[in-house]
């Protein structure tokens, strides 16, 4: 590592950090439209609120497991609440920066998970369960691979988190889909997604932060940032196009949801290529990508598993598939660390391979334990009228979609009791259902 | 004939619509509608103001049906809106003086029989 802070790299850094966590209120947004109206507010505040939880775990605890110097397993304690961690370089970067643009990335993993569990789980019971996660699982994870842990030394190769990211939070959601289990209309009724145009809009601004969260994994304005770049344009659009054609020979018909998650899809496989391989080689990861996915996410649709937002068919097979390639297509000529298998290094798959495999393991395992675990002190899901009646009004007390009528307004010294009648609303006399 | 009028929940719709299918009743119109019928308000905050919400999200289903039809009807909406919880809606049914099918003129008992695909099940 060079000393000395360079000028360049912290302006892209500073800028990367930001996009990356504008991905978590877009993430709220694509998963918000996919869900039903009642439950629109407590989709995005799944997002919102890891912003707040996460990221506070992150800067006192799981900074330091991910980053300070430790065993292979797990990062040290001496970065604790921040302690050492100031204006001095870190790498060519301030410190304090690469801790702020690695916890949008703890913020991001964490929120991901919530697409498995929405429209059903107790939000204190989220709260805990991402914020624990963040710390348990996560910051080890990101330790093994980024932080000087066993797999880095290892050779995995994970430029900007397919592993660590993507395969790592779609295995918690399938963890947690399964031990939540599924929503009570699953599988009874159509439960259709309640404003595609948010889940477009959260598409195009996670496509627009993962400039940064790619290309801002260079660590600095580089060439390497340049490829990561280009690499997390051309990848997506590959991915769109193909989905588009298995949509077309389907349905005859392209769908905008599909599209949406053809996007998600493409940018999660680039992820762990993104700064190693050539933008031909990420257009056919792109491409490639596109078709467990799409079969992944049909295939799901007729099993009991709700993994309502499909976090399983998009991060866990899109990160697959990019982890596996990005052994295959890896080369030094661009930025590699080593080579992939078609330039002579069959033993990086390999690589992959176990890498993929331990990080799936300690996910699940740990995932299940500690949803067991929270599900002992407070419940995980909540009661079956809360559930239809929509968890924006019994989780948040507030509804997305508010018309206003026959809202009383609550004085406060009569809270408990007798409401202050303010002029009655004429509805209520009128109101169909009264006697 | 008569037309029911049921006011229902928003998220037993399906169940109620499913089990009118099953009962062979066919051809009916749906609002959503606000109503209050007793059962416990939700508190909600905006920004500071806390209110109760007095009125709830409500189905209102219309059905015309012929004499015959009106007790499978009721019995059915009864069955499948039922949560044992105050809200759950009620069940009206109104003499209706005179039906026209617009398409064909039809009146009547004609009017309110569904077009069914297969001819046999007509009633």
């Amino acid at each position: 590592m060079t000393s000395g802070i360079n000028g360049a790299d912290t302006a892209w850094m500073l800028i990367s950090a930001a996009l990356v966590l504008l991905m978590t209120p877009a993430l709220g947004f694509f998963y918000g439209g996919l869900v039903r109206g009642k439950n629109a507010l407590n989709t995005l505040m799944m997002g919102v609120s890891a912003l707040g939880f996460v990221g506070l775990a992150w800067a006192l605890i799981g900074y330091s497991l991910a980053f300070a110097a430790g065993s292979p397993f797990l990062g040290g304690l001496s970065r604790i609440a921040l302690s050492g961690v100031g204006l001095e370089p870190q790498g060519t970067i301030p410190h304090i920066l690469f801790m702020a643009y690695q916890g949008t990335f703890a913020i991001i993993t964490a929120a991901l998970i919530s697409g498995a569990i929405v429209e059903r789980m107790r939000f204190p019971a989220y709260l805990c369960f991402v914020t624990l996660w963040s710390v348990l699982i996560y910051a080890p994870v990101a330790h093994w691979v980024w932080g000087g842990g066993f797999l880095g030394a290892l050779g995995a190769l994970d430029f900007a988190g397919g592993t660590v990211v993507h395969i790592n939070a779609a295995v918690a959601a399938l963890v947690a889909a399964i031990v939540i289990g599924p929503r009570k209309d699953f599988a009874r009724q159509a439960l259709l997604p309640h404003n595609v145009p948010f889940t477009v809009l959260g598409a195009a601004l996670l496509w627009f932060g993962w400039f940064g969260f790619n290309a801002g994994s260079a660590l600095g304005a580089t060439a390497g940032a340049a490829l990561a770049f280009t690499n997390t344009l051309l990848a997506p659009s590959a991915t769109l196009v193909v989905w588009t054609l298995l949509d077309l020979s389907r349905t005859r018909r392209v769908t905008a949801v599909g599209a949406a998650t053809a996007i998600v899809v493409g940018l999660v496989a680039i992820t762990p290529a993104a700064g190693l391989v050539r933008p031909l080689s990420a257009i056919l990861i792109g491409g490639v990508a596109a078709a467990p996915s799409y079969f992944g996410l049909l295939f799901r649709a007729r099993t009991r598993l709700d993994d309502s937002l499909d976090v399983v068919a998009a991060h866990g097979l899109g990160g697959t598939v990019g982890a596996l390639l990005t052994g295959v297509l890896a080369e030094k000529a661009w930025g590699s660390p080593s080579d992939g298998v078609l330039f002579g290094n069959p033993a990086q798959f390999g690589i992959q391979v176990v890498a993929v495999l331990i990080v799936i393991a300690y996910s699940a395992a740990g995932s299940w334990a500690l949803l067991r675990i929270i599900g002992v002190f407070v419940p995980l899901r909540v009661s079956k009228r809360d559930e239809g009646l929509g968890l924006d009004v019994s989780q948040h007390g507030e509804e997305a979609y508010v018309r206003g009528e026959g809202a009383l307004l609550i004085l406060k010294d009569a809270l408990p009791s007798t409401p202050v009648v303010v002029p009655a609303p004429a509805g209520l006399r009128i109101g169909v259902s009264g006697s | 004939m008569k037309l029911v009028v049921a006011i229902v929940r928003p998220d037993k719709l399906g169940d109620v619509l499913e089990a009118l299918f099953r009962a062979d009743v066919r051809g009916l119109t749906i609002a959503r509608v606000q109503g209050h019928g007793g059962e416990t308000e939700h508190v909600e905050t905006y920004r500071g103001t806390t209110v109760r919400m007095e009125l709830s999200e409500k189905v209102r289903i219309e059905i015309g049906v012929s004499d015959n039809f009106v007790d499978p009807t009721v019995r059915a909406i009864l069955t499948a809106a039922r949560t044992g919880d105050v809200g759950d809606g009620k069940v009206f049914v109104l003499p209706v003086e005179k039906v026209y099918r617009i398409r064909t003129g039809e009146e009547d008992q004609s009017a309110v029989t569904p077009v069914v695909p297969p001819p046999s099940d007509g009633d």
